[in-house]
């Protein structure tokens, strides 16, 4: 229970239909703690686990007569979302911090900890389903009712044992139906605005979140500096950090030119970031590593499926191949723009999520 | 309704019906002002100072002594802030509470210099370190009596003989202590001590802190005169009231008179007998151990660790069968932090985390211990079979 409208509506929604109910809020990051550093906002507004979300959560479990806990995972937060986090924009990537919470936090740890107080299952506000194909055995993870709303994305690492103690309730609802339901149990977070950027940096500005906490952790970043080069390998300026580049990216790039550059390549190696123009940006094929299916085991011949190469893609037609353990190849139909090494490739066959991996440098 | 059994009574303790009897008519007819020079204002002025008297009794003081507060922290922060001044020094211990320990926090940004004593394995000052710490300008020692993670006993007697010597003021917060043991300022030889209220059966919200005659103690709060311009703000009179009574009870207790109802209540053998049989009994389990082995302990408390657990999830395991009890200290949005008083004491981080908290109250009876031995020990295998942690430390046994 994140003290928003969606966990608060699936705890309202569970209890009334007879479960036995139990609520767990995850303390996973301090937001005080970088509060003031580096030009990061002395307030603190961020979403994750002020201390206003927790009062809500309180309030919201209060009000349904359900037992109710706050979980501490900070440490296990800052070693497998923080750092890497950190550490992937250190090294020319853009990486997805909500999957890693899903993978190591929320589905892990939390998951852990809910079957140790006794509970068969844990339910959270995803919009996402989950459905058993009896004759396959397997746990599947299908798109939500709505559309808009599908955050099977951010859940594409989630394991058979993971799936198999998971509720999506509402997964066959829309956001103004949770709302509603949320109205109707007079929950106080009802009109509660929805969270959008990344928890635990607030006000969105990653960089300045870098470079606060590696001041923290007495690092600096400024060894990631380096050339920015054109694809044809001529030096045209140098930058401050890879760390500030994403695969894709046209404004603040510090060089001015006659036509419109953009990043096309980060070369960790070598600390040069390429930039070129926006068709360069295109390519037909990626390789996603540390794959995990999920509707069939192994992909023993290709297949085709949708393929979502970032949270706000629309899925683009493609072609999968096994192409080593763990490691699979795409192939698009049409090339796509911006294939971002640290993002995720997520196939789809149709509403169903078939597996998903971490896009790889080409 | 599911059976409730409370073994957190270091946390808070209910109020005895003796308590509640005595504070009820300040919640009613007897609403005066202390401070008015009628009579409702001389009703409740009486009532007052006759549990200042109460208090003063409990821990072997003047009257004039007591001042009253909102509790433990409040007096903690007036013995500190009282005293200390911008270029003092103050040493405090490694272990103290919170309300002590941000408090020397606070002193430090304001331009003191703090030194913090370390405790060993059993959770003790050595006042040997305290001794050595002292510098010309050392104005106050603050620490503790009984820790309330452990239930350990820290030398104060040695603290206040050392401070005696080098004429520095000591503090002592005595919190855990009070209505526990036997507890005399004088015998400690300190010139300030906190208790507070519901730590022993009185109201939640009145705390005390002695002050003993002669100290150059500056208040915090600036209005009236009342507390003798020690304490400012119209008194808390029926908290004040079932403090008395309580600290009435403990003593009483501690001297085992008959005619206070006090026969319900569990005394000290019973309690010491009912605490070291649960200890007893849980360090049977595999892979346990008492934290504060070794050290003198009041009589109700217990601290173990269960290799292997996520003690937060134990604790929330047994909440829901029904025990409460409780694991180190918990933050602003109430989960919980690793124990700063048992790293103090060199557990190694997983250890901390896997240690619970067990404390008795008088109300507390052998049924409720029954009840936590029947409880526990499954609870501990269950979280231990789903716990990746365990299966890692059972291959290595």
């Amino acid at each position: 229970m994140s003290g928003g409208v969606d966990s608060s509506a699936v705890a309202a929604m569970l209890r009334a239909e007879g479960h036995n109910v139990i609520g767990l809020t995850m303390q996973l990051w301090n937001q005080r703690r970088l509060a003031g550093h580096e030009g990061m906002p002395e307030t603190v507004q961020g979403r994750c686990c002020s201390i206003d979300d927790v009062y809500d959560a309180r309030r919201v479990a209060e009000t349904l007569g359900i037992p109710y806990y706050v979980v501490n995972h900070e440490e296990r937060f800052e070693r497998d979302v923080v750092r890497p986090f950190v550490e992937e924009y250190l090294a020319g990537r853009t990486p997805i911090p909500c999957s890693l919470c899903n993978n190591h936090l929320k589905f892990d740890q939390l998951l852990i900890v809910a079957q140790q107080i006794g509970a068969d299952k844990i339910a959270t506000g995803h919009y996402a389903q989950v459905v058993l194909d009896e004759p396959a055995g397997r746990w599947l993870l299908k798109r939500p009712a709505d559309r808009s709303k599908d955050q099977t994305y951010f859940l594409f690492g989630l394991t058979q044992e993971q799936l198999s103690r998971t509720l999506f309730p509402l997964g066959g609802m829309t956001k103004p139906e949770v709302r509603e339901l949320a109205r109707k149990h007079q929950l106080v977070i009802a009109e509660k605005p929805d969270s959008q950027e990344i928890c635990f940096v607030p006000g969105g500005d990653y960089k300045r979140f870098l470079e606060a906490y590696l001041t923290e952790q007495g690092d600096t970043p400024a060894d990631v500096g380096g050339e920015m080069v054109t694809t044809d390998g001529k030096v045209i300026g140098e930058h401050a950090g890879v760390h500030n580049f994403t695969v894709g990216q046209r404004k603040g790039l510090g060089v001015a030119t006659g036509s419109p550059l953009y990043v096309i390549q980060i070369n960790h190696d070598t600390r040069q970031v390429v930039v070129g123009k926006d068709e360069q940006l295109y390519s037909r094929t990626l390789r996603a590593r540390r794959v995990n299916l999920i509707s069939a085991a192994e992909l023993r011949e290709p297949m085709r499926v949708a393929v979502k190469i970032r949270h706000k893609h629309q899925p683009a037609a493609a072609t999968i191949e096994s192409s080593g353990p763990d490691e699979v190849l795409v192939t698009f139909d049409e090339p796509q723009r911006a294939l971002t090494p640290g993002q995720a490739a997520v196939f789809y066959d149709g509403d169903i999520v078939v597996g998903g991996g971490w896009i790889e440098p080409s | 309704m599911i059976r409730r059994v409370y073994l957190d009574n270091n946390a808070t303790t209910p109020v005895f019906p003796e308590v509640l009897e005595a504070m009820r008519p300040y919640f009613g007819d007897c609403f005066g002002n202390a401070s008015s020079i009628h009579h409702h204002g001389q009703e409740t002025r009486a009532a007052v100072e006759r549990s200042r008297q109460s208090v003063a009794g409990l821990l072997g003081s003047r009257a004039s002594e007591i001042v009253f507060t909102s509790g433990g922290t409040e007096a903690d922060n007036l013995a500190i802030f009282g005293l200390a001044r911008s270029g003092d020094h103050v040493i405090a211990s490694t272990v103290e509470h919170h309300a002590v320990l941000n408090a020397c926090k606070h002193l430090g940004v304001m331009g003191c210099e703090i030194t913090y004593v370390p405790v060993d394995g059993r959770g003790l000052v050595d006042p040997a370190d305290v001794k050595r710490a002292l510098r010309a300008n050392t104005k106050l020692i603050t620490i503790m009596l009984a820790n309330n993670e452990t239930g350990v006993l820290e030398p104060v007697e040695e603290i206040g003989k050392i401070a005696g010597e080098a004429d520095v003021y000591f503090h002592t917060d005595a919190v855990q202590a009070a209505g526990k043991i036997a507890i005399d300022v004088k015998k400690i030889g300190c010139d300030l001590l906190t208790i507070s209220g519901h730590k022993f059966h009185g109201p939640q919200g009145a705390g005390a802190l002695y002050v003993r005659k002669g100290t150059a103690l500056e208040p915090m709060l600036y209005g009236g005169s009342h507390e003798r311009s020690r304490r400012a703000g119209t008194e808390n009179v029926p908290g004040i009231v079932g403090l008395g009574k309580a600290a009435e009870l403990a003593v009483a207790g501690s001297k085992r008179v008959a005619d206070l109802r006090m026969d319900d209540a569990m005394d000290d053998q019973t309690m010491v007998g009912a605490r070291d049989r649960l200890e007893r009994e849980l360090l049977e389990i595999e892979a346990t151990g008492l934290n504060g082995e070794g050290g003198p302990r009041v009589p109700n408390t217990t601290n173990i660790y269960f290799d292997g657990i996520d003690g937060e999830a134990l604790v929330i395991a047994l909440d829901l069968k029904g025990l409460a009890v409780s694991t180190g200290a918990a933050c602003s949005s109430g989960a919980i932090e690793p124990s700063h008083v048992l790293l103090a004491m060199g557990l190694r981080p997983d250890r901390a985390k896997a240690s619970l908290r067990f404390s008795l109250g008088k109300q507390n009876r052998a049924e409720d211990i029954d009840f936590a031995l029947e409880v526990i020990p499954r609870t501990v295998a269950r979280l231990r079979e789903l716990s990746p942690l365990w299966s890692k430390i059972a291959v290595s046994h």
